[in-house]
Order: C-alpha cells, then structure tokens, then sequence
C-alpha cells in the first residue's frame, strides 16, 4: 500500500514552465487519471515522479514522507514503476530476458541464469494472470503483449505505484480492455495506478479520481461520472465540439480504387493479407477497423506500393498498379499519412519548407535541371504553413522541434496540398490533442468533398466511427465483415475479434 | 565544444613534451633543491616545441626572405589540400547517413590512376591534368560505388566491406608496382615512373613555395559539395535518405539508388584526395603513396562536425600540424609524431563528448552528442 503526494511541484525548461506548483494526491488503492491534453505537462510531472528529472521546486511525499528521487533507481527503490508510452524492451532479447534485464541474477562467469529467469516470470505471470510467452522474443510481439512485458517487468521490482503514460495509444480497443481488467486487478490487490491519458471515454472508465491539467497547472479535479463534455472543456479550456459534420456523398461517383482478389505471402509463405476485395468510390471514406497486426500495415504498404501483392488486382481509376513502385504510386496522386509521422511522415532533421516538398521536391515546380527553386519551396511553405495554421517560428525551424499537432499537420499540408485520388491515413490522430484532432478531421473530410477516396486505418474505433462512410473490418489478413456508421460498436468488436459477420 | 577538445588536446601533448624531454626530466630529478627550475624547464620545451610547431605551421618570424618566410604556411596548404578532399568525401557519406571508411583505399587507387595517366601518356598541357583528375575521380568513385552495391543488393554493412577493400586496394598498388606497366627504367621495383610536368598540379606561386593548383581544385570541391547537398535535388535525396530513411522511402525516394550513388560520390572525392598527393607532391607511385590519407579524412570530418565548412577548417588544422611537426622535430627534437598523438587526442575527445562534458563538467545537454550520433547513425 502506498500513498503518493505532490506538492508545489514547478519544472522549468528554459522559459517554459512545463509544470507550474503541481499538488496531487494518490490514495493506496486507487487508480488516478491524469487527463490533459498533449503538452500539458503530463509526461514531464510523471519523469519528475519516476526520477528521470529533477523538479526545480516543491516535494514527492511517499507514505506521508518526503523522498528524493534521482534516478529511475531511486524510484524503483522507493516502489514506482512505470510503463513508457514508448516502450523501452530490447527487441531481439526474450520476454523472460527483457523481465530480468537490468536486475538478472547471474550464474558463474557471469552467465544469464536462464532458468531461473524463465521460473521468475512463470511465477509473475501465475501471480497476476498476465500471460505472456516467456521464450518468444519482443520483436515477434503485437504491441499489447509487449505492454504486458512491461507491466510484468515493473511488478517484479515490486511497485507499488504503477505509472502507466498514454498505454491505450498504442492499443486496440479489445486490448485496451484487457488492460483496464489488468488496472483493476492491480487496484485489487492494493496497488496505485496513475493512469495518464487524453481519451475522454476511458479515463471516465477506469478512474477512481481524475485530475485535470492544462498548460503546466491542475485546473480540476473530478469524478468518472463528469461528463465528457464538461471533462473535455476543463482539459482544453474551451467548450469543444467532438461531432464532424459531413457532406453527403456525391451521387453516381465511380469507382476510385478496387482491389480484387489481393493476397500477399510473408517471408514464410504464410498469409498476411488472403483474398481481400475492396471498392471504394470517389468522395468516399473507407474506415478500416481491425486489431493491430492483422493486415491493416500490408494493406496499406500495398496501396503505397511499397509491396507487390502475391495475388490479385488493384485498380485506381480502373488503371491496374499492382506492380508500381512507391514512386509511381505518388505519380498516380495517392497521398499517405503514416502512422508514426516522426519516423515515416517527417525527417526530422529537415526545415518544414523542406519536408513540405519531400515528395514532390523533383517535380518542376520545386526544381529545374536538377537545381532546387528556393523561391518556390519559401512560397510553398509560407503559403501551406498560414492555410494549414501550422504554428512554427519559421518556415525554416526545424520539424523535430515541432509539438504533435503541428507536426501533423505539416504532413496533411504536404499531402493535401496537391491533387489526390486516394488519401491513406493512418491513425492520423494518435497522440495528438482534441484540437489538433478536430483539425485533422476538418481536412479528411474535406478532401472527401473535393472527391478525394480516403482509406482510414485506425484501431479507434470513435474516430472510425465518427468519420468512416463504410467500414471493413480485418482479421487475420481478411475482411472478415463490412459495416456503416450506424452498425452497433459491439458488433465490429466482435468481428474485430474474429466472429463472422 | 571543439574549442576545448582543442585545448584538451594541447594540454596532453604539452606533458607529454615535458615528460619526453631529457633536461625536463633532469630538473625535476632536481625537484627537491630547485623545484622552480623543474618547472621552469617544463614550460621552456613545451613552450619551444610549440613554439616552433607555430613557425612551422604558420609563418617563421625570423625568416630571410619573403619566400622563407611564407614557406610555412605553403607547406601547411600543401598537407591540408589531400587532407580536405578527404574529409569532404567522409562527410558526404555522413550526411546521406553512411560510414565510409574506405576513403584509404579509393585515395590509394584514386593515386595509382592519376600516376599511371599521368607518366603513360604525353598529352598536352592542361588536358593531361584533367585526363589525370578525371582517372583518379573514375578509380575513387568505381571502389566506393562496390559497398554502395553490395550494401543495397546484399545487406553488407558498407564499415565492413569498406575496411576489406582498402586491403584490396592497397595490395593492388602492391601488385601492379611489380608489372611492367609501372616499372621505372634503372630503379629496382617499387615505385614507378615519373608523373610527366604536363599531368601535375601547377604550383600557385613558384619560388620554392610548394603550395599548387591542388589548394584551389579542392577549394572547389568543398563549394560544389556544399552545392550539391544542399541546392539540388541529388542533395536533398542524399539528406532525405541520410536523416530518415523510411520517411524518404515513402516520399518516394528510390533508397538504394541514392545509397550506391552516395558512397560513389564519396568514393570520387577520396580518390580526388589521392590524385591531389600524387599530382601535387609526389609524382611518384609506390605502396607508401596516400597512405593514411583515407583515416585521416575520417578525423577531419569528424573534427569538423559533418559540414562542409568544418570540414574544410579541420582540414587546415590538421595540415598544420603535419606541417609544423617536421619544423618542432627539427628545431627541438620532439618527436613530429607527437603530432599524430595531438590529432588522435582532438578525434577521441571529439568523438567522446560525455568524457568532454565531464572533464569540463558541462551540462550533458550542451555536448555535441548530435554530431556524432547523427553523424554516424542518422
């Protein structure tokens, strides 16, 4: 049992007050959502919290005593533990391996004592019903198991505080349920939870206290049953509006990409996509839905032409492509968002004039005779960067110092900024805020006025929901259903799960 | 930061002076009767070591004539020029995110090339330079593009084959040195004819000055890489690939294409490198020719941060020292490799920025951790 209090507690980046006089109170036993929008100050109070920073003011009281911690050591010594919203596994190494790792026992000559690691984490696993496959390696796990890994590798140094930052991010909805049962069992057996999230619906599911923080301070507290309404406004200082509204389809639209028959083999010769036909007409949205790792990244690599399906056809604008490269897949005006726009969508090294050109940068308007057109790139970027409302000190800053938001929205403003027939976006909103949210939204829907066919693949089923026209669902490299917007949520999770429609 | 690597580097080597020199290490044997002049005697080597390290590198105050005096500074260009090519080519192939290691063999076989067109053939004026430049560029260029290839066809880690190949290129010159094609008439084997006048790198100022064409060609060279990166589409590829490979991929940047091409480029400059020793200096082949020139590129790049002006400034430090360490050795008696311990020192410290930081005690934040991080990963 612990209780963990914060008072007073200001960190400064420069003249940025990323946390400003924080008080918060973790009772033993309870799990406490931190809700607040990205760049509230979350992540930080919580690396104060587990000894990766120092605050520059204010104390950490554990049991009613003041501790000092500095260093993840000294945290996990006092009995924190936290689960990264990027994890921090070693992917070639095991489960039971990466569970020991930093505290294995070893044997003589400083051998892994294998056995004993792989004993430790049975016991773990038999303890807190979390089943993991102790002998597989992390790179071979869906993202869900390596959370459990995680959460596993805390427990075992005992926490008795679990900090969880942002877990569902990465989840689907029948994982993130798997993990709230894992919160609960946790709560059960005596332990704290501080559960830091932006997603309305899930903190109101789980929390037994919700402290609300906005621009570095607590601006509320509240119980799960406030509204998401009136949670929303707290976190984002302003009433929001979470509804998108559509036009309806365009009438007598033809068919703007058509997949028949598409399947692709892995390395093995095992199916990662099988038979997967697909139409999807001008104007119109298609929401992909399906756990994560059941095909929704071949899929896509297909359409990017990134990968050559082993079977079938594609058509776009009854062109067959299943042979084009990515190149002449950007040539056929097929646009992408990637998943992770810090590793797919953006160099980070780069200005935002010169990734607002990455795929476009050989085309005549940015380049002639091979000689780059700087009064055409400034323009370009000026102009995307006041139509986008892209807020950046200048179109030279580099993007790796850009907020989520804005850095998502450099990667719409490249991709939407010239013609499109097919737009793929993945989770398009992952990890940004409400507002940057809605933005993105804006755009997606416009696009689809403009006649543009977007194939949305998200593991949100909200954001499916609110902005999809159809909907598929994938399941082990199948569509195993279709539905619309108006089919009941519970259905596409069962489908989602593998039941036939 | 690299001021103080820098300053760190110098500090070393002063001891290092002070502890190699017999009077010092007398004096200090003396310690106990006279501890001044123990110290007194440290300061005084040290101080002419560096001293004439100074007048070597930069200009000899007591000169005679205006060409002495000079002398130095034309003898610093001359070892910076090679020193630049090569740290241009390591710094190319750090920005498009690629370690090329092999700068010692493609300066080696840039070097044979130049040689052999260069004694083999009488052209006239000025063709026969550029014939010869143009040889050494193709040689360079064919032995970088080999680990851009097998890297993008096979997975090869270019470090790995980089490294064999330049056992393959410098036992290459080892052979061809036995062939006739290389023999010099009334000299045993091992070093070849003469590069004819036509085909050497013309001397800037004469009278002694050795300083040459070299200077400038290479000069060029750093603008048009500096072009090259960040004014065209090449470049930008070049970039895109070196910071983000996935994102450049999904731009729709042909990946492997600007791998091979990269590492050729690279592979130019280095053998350009090996043209700018063999043309300006030597005129000679022989399996000493270049060598050392490929490594040392990798110290100038990395001194100079993976740009191109650094890059270019590094390249003069570093042929200051080369020049001066022949003046200190011949004046004072330290040893001119204390210099290739000075060097080393710059390279660690600037590669080690967290023993800088500690040794300086400097916020981790503030250490250069990006260059070479970013440098040798990105």
């Amino acid at each position: 049992m612990m209780k963990l209090e914060l008072r007073g507690i200001t960190k400064r980046f420069g003249s940025v007050v990323a946390n400003d006089g924080i008080d918060l109170l973790v009772e033993a036993g309870e799990v406490h959502c931190l809700l607040g929008e990205n760049g509230a100050g979350k992540s930080t109070l919580m690396n104060l919290l587990y000894g990766m920073l120092s605050p520059d003011s204010g104390e950490i009281l554990i049991d009613d005593r003041p501790v000092h911690l500095d260093s993840p050591a000294s945290a996990m010594a006092a009995g924190i533990g936290m689960v990264h919203q990027h994890f921090t596994l070693v992917p070639p190494l095991t489960v039971a391996e990466n569970i020991v790792l930093g505290d294995e026992h070893g044997g003589r000559l400083g051998w892994l004592d294998r056995a004993r690691a792989k004993r430790e984490v049975a016991d773990l696993v038999e303890r807190f019903g979390l089943e993991v496959p102790a002998a597989s390696t992390i790179e071979s796990l869906p993202v869900g198991i390596r959370q459990r890994v995680e959460i596993l590798k805390a427990l075992r140094r005992d926490a008795r505080l679990l900090i969880l930052d942002e877990p569902t991010a990465v989840l689907t909805p029948h994982e993130a349920d798997r993990l709230f049962d894992v919160v609960r069992q946790l709560r059960a057996d005596g332990r704290s939870i501080v559960f830091i999230s932006h997603r309305l619906a899930e903190v109101r599911a789980i929390s037994d206290r919700i402290t609300v923080i906005r621009h570095g301070r607590v601006v509320g507290e509240a119980d799960p049953v406030t509204t998401e309404v009136e949670l929303a406004s707290m976190m984002v200082g302003r009433t929001v509006d979470l509804a998108v509204e559509k036009p309806p389809l365009i009438e007598q639209a033809g068919t703007a990409l058509d997949l028949e028959g598409v399947s692709l083999l892995g390395e093995g010769g095992e199916p990662r996509l099988a038979d997967v036909n697909l139409t999807l007409r001008t104007g119109e949205i298609l929401g992909v839905a399906g756990v994560q790792g059941n095909g929704q990244a071949e899929l896509v690599d297909i359409l990017l032409g990134a990968e050559h399906p082993t079977s079938g056809t594609i058509r776009l604008g009854g062109e067959e492509m299943q042979g084009c490269s990515r190149r002449e897949m950007l040539a056929a005006e097929v646009g992408y968002v990637p998943e992770d726009r810090h590793a797919e969508g953006l160099i980070d090294g780069f200005s935002i004039a010169e990734n607002l050109i990455l795929d476009q940068y050989r085309a005549k308007r940015f380049s002639s005779a091979g000689r780059l057109r700087f009064d055409e790139i400034e323009g370009n970027a000026d102009e995307l960067m006041s139509k986008f409302d892209i807020r950046a000190p200048s179109r030279d800053t580099n993007c790796d110092t850009l907020s989520g938001g804005n850095a998502q929205k450099v990667v719409l403003a490249r991709e939407l900024s010239r013609e499109l027939r097919l737009l793929v976006a993945v989770e398009p909103t992952r990890g940004l805020d409400i507002g940057s949210s809605a933005f993105v939204y804006k755009q997606i829907v416009d696009a689809r006025s403009r006649g543009t066919a977007v194939v949305l693949v998200s593991s949100d089923l909200d954001e499916i929901f609110s902005l999809a026209d159809r909907i598929v669902v994938l399941y082990r490299g199948r569509v195993t259903g279709t539905a619309t917007p108006s089919t009941d949520r519970d259905q596409v999770g069962l489908m989602m799960a593998g039941a036939a429609a | 930061m690299t001021a103080l690597a820098l300053v760190l580097a110098f500090a070393i080597g002063a001891v290092i002076i002070a502890v190699s020199n017999e009077v010092v290490l007398e004096a200090w044997g003396n310690f106990g009767n006279e501890p001044l002049r123990a110290v007194e005697a440290s300061f005084e080597a040290v101080g002419e070591a560096y001293g004439a390290l100074f007048e070597g590198a930069l200009f000899d105050p007591g000169a005679a004539s205006v060409t002495e005096f000079f002398a130095p500074i034309s003898e610093t260009a001359v070892a910076a020029t090679p020193l630049i090519a090569s740290g241009l080519a390591v710094t190319l192939a750090f920005r498009s995110g690629l370690f090329n290691i092999g700068g010692e063999g493609q300066a080696i076989l840039g070097a044979a090339a130049s040689a052999y067109v260069g004694f083999h053939f009488g052209l006239p004026p000025v063709i026969h330079l550029f014939a010869a430049l143009l040889a050494a560029t193709l040689a360079g260029a064919a032995w970088g593009f080999v680990p851009g290839y097998l890297k993008v066809r096979t997975g090869a880690h270019e470090v790995i084959t980089t490294i064999m190949l330049n056992y393959v290129a410098g036992l290459l010159v080892v052979y061809l040195l036995t062939m006739k094609a290389f023999e010099r008439v009334g000299r045993s084997a091992g070093i070849s004819p003469l590069v004819a006048g036509n085909a050497r790198l013309p001397e800037l100022f004469g009278g002694g000055l050795r300083v040459n064409a070299g200077l400038i060609l290479v000069l060029c060279l750093a603008w048009v890489v500096w072009w090259l990166l960040f004014r065209t589409t090449l470049g930008y590829g070049l970039r895109a690939v070196g910071q983000n490979r996935k994102a450049a991929r999904s731009g729709g940047i042909d990946v492997g294409a600007t791998v091979i091409g990269a590492m050729s480029i690279s592979g130019a400059l280095a053998g350009l490198a090996g043209a700018c020793t063999m043309l300006g200096t030597d005129f000679a082949l022989s399996s000493e020719t270049a060598a050392g020139l490929g490594f040392a590129g990798i110290s100038v790049a990395l001194l100079g941060r993976a740009t191109v002006k650094g890059t270019v400034a590094a390249g003069f430090l570093f042929g200051a020292l080369q020049a001066g360490s022949i003046q200190m050795q011949a004046a004072t008696g330290t040893s001119a490799d204390l210099v290739t311990v000075i060097e080393a020192l710059i390279v660690l410290t600037i590669a080690a920025p967290l023993l800088m930081a500690r040794v300086f005690r400097l916020r981790a934040g503030d250490a250069g951790v990006s260059t070479t991080s970013g440098g040798w990963s990105a």
